[in-house]
């Protein structure tokens, strides 16, 4: 991996600072021009309206300055559309170490499942309940655990 | 003007007053998560009106960018349709209202996703997925309102009655569109009378179907959400946070 692509791979999100943006498949490319050493970052919102892209884009900025690239150019793209199946593995260990469940896989033909059972992220029973559908963020819903009475939030998926 | 133009235009207005109209329930809905819900929404909405009047700027080549097109147009040149303006009423009228909107857009950015226009294809891809968020969360008030107590159901039924007659002027035909929405009428059709028999609604009557709104001929609430929407940025030109 270059030192450009580590330093963004390292930005962690601004909203869930558990994870990185590359553990959530924000960040699709990092290209290096090897002549001109210039660094152009694509990424890809989460949700359309995510209030969280002005700061990472601000923070990719910032990294790739400390690492050699002030110059460097922040490209956002809308297709293909992000889905919650980019989630890296890590990323989803992590999410749940943090206590955020994890999302469930996404149907491909792009229809929303029904999520069955999610398990709570502190004390794994699946006796679980969703307040909402809406949560802290646009990317995640609210749930309680009726075994350990916890509420916890979901990445829903996407 | 390209029709691109103008369905870009059309929809990113829709989704702006939307956002704006929803963004009214913050701090102000029944409940705590249904607050957070309906900004949430009111989110997603400003997001896909963000895409669509940036795109609508750069296909009209007038330098106007997504803020201009926001906050120094009048209502006149808002091309948004009628449904998304109105108060928001009790909760039950705004359930009511979320229901055809989003059993509008469903269909209308899914159709969006496979047209030739790659930028709008983007936007159509993108936000389906979000509005089906929006179909089940109003779906699930409108039957909970409308087969819940006497009351309740009374309400709901009167926040339906309110909102029908302005889902026509979704579907009115503009036939060289990238997507025609008169072809998403079945599709809305099916998914609303489904809820509503499930709510043990009725289906209203359809008689006076008021339009304009496309054509910017709007309703006199536009003009104060647009007071309230636009005061500060003009007010403050190029002001940043």
């Amino acid at each position: 991996m270059s030192r450009a692509r580590e330093a963004v791979a390292a930005v962690v999100d601004p909203e869930i600072r558990v994870v990185t943006i590359d553990d959530l498949g924000i960040l699709r490319s990092v290209l290096e021009d090897p002549a001109t050493g210039r660094v152009v970052v694509t990424i890809t919102p989460t949700y359309t309206g995510c209030p969280a892209m002005d700061v990472i884009r601000a923070d990719i900025r910032r990294a790739l300055a400390a690492a050699g690239h002030p110059d460097a150019e922040v490209r956002t793209v809308h297709s293909p559309a992000w889905s919650t199946d980019w989630i890296s593995d890590v990323g989803r260990a992590k999410l749940a170490a943090a206590g955020i469940a994890p999302p469930a896989p996404v149907r491909r033909d792009g229809v929303v499942p029904l999520t069955l059972t999610v398990r709570c992220p502190r004390c794994g029973s699946p006796e679980t309940e969703q307040l909402s559908r809406f949560g802290s963020t646009a990317c995640k819903a609210l749930w309680r655990c009726r075994s350990c009475s916890e509420p916890f939030d979901q990445v829903k998926a996407l | 003007m390209s029709v691109n133009f103008a369905l870009a235009l059309a929809l990113g207005d829709d989704a702006l007053i939307a956002a704006q109209r929803l963004a009214e329930w913050s701090t102000r809905a029944p409940e705590m998560e249904e607050d957070i819900a309906l900004s949430n929404i009111a989110l997603d909405q400003l997001g896909a009106a963000r895409l669509l009047l940036s795109y609508a700027g750069e296909l009209e080549g007038a330098g106007r960018d997504e803020d201009a097109l926001a906050y120094l147009r009048d209502d006149r040149e808002f091309r948004n349709c009628l449904l998304v303006e109105l108060p928001n009423g009790d909760f039950a009228v705004t359930m009511a209202k979320l229901l055809v909107l989003a059993a509008y857009q469903v269909p209308l950015y899914t159709a969006l996703a496979g047209c030739p226009d790659e930028r709008l294809a983007a936007v159509g891809a993108k936000a389906r997925k979000e509005s089906a968020y929006h179909l089940d969360h109003a779906a699930l008030w409108v039957k909970r309102l409308g087969d819940g107590t006497e009351e309740s159901h009374r309400r709901m039924q009167a926040g339906v009655d309110q909102i029908w007659p302005y889902a026509d002027e979704l579907f009115a035909a503009w036939p060289d569109a990238p997507v025609d929405p008169a072809t998403l009428r079945p599709d809305f059709d099916d998914t609303v009378t489904a809820v509503l028999a499930e709510a043990t609604l009725t289906v209203p009557e359809v008689g006076w179907t008021p339009a304009g709104g496309r054509d910017g001929v709007h309703t006199e609430h536009l003009s104060y959400l647009l007071a309230e929407m636009q005061v500060l940025h003009r007010a403050h030109p190029g002001a940043r946070w």
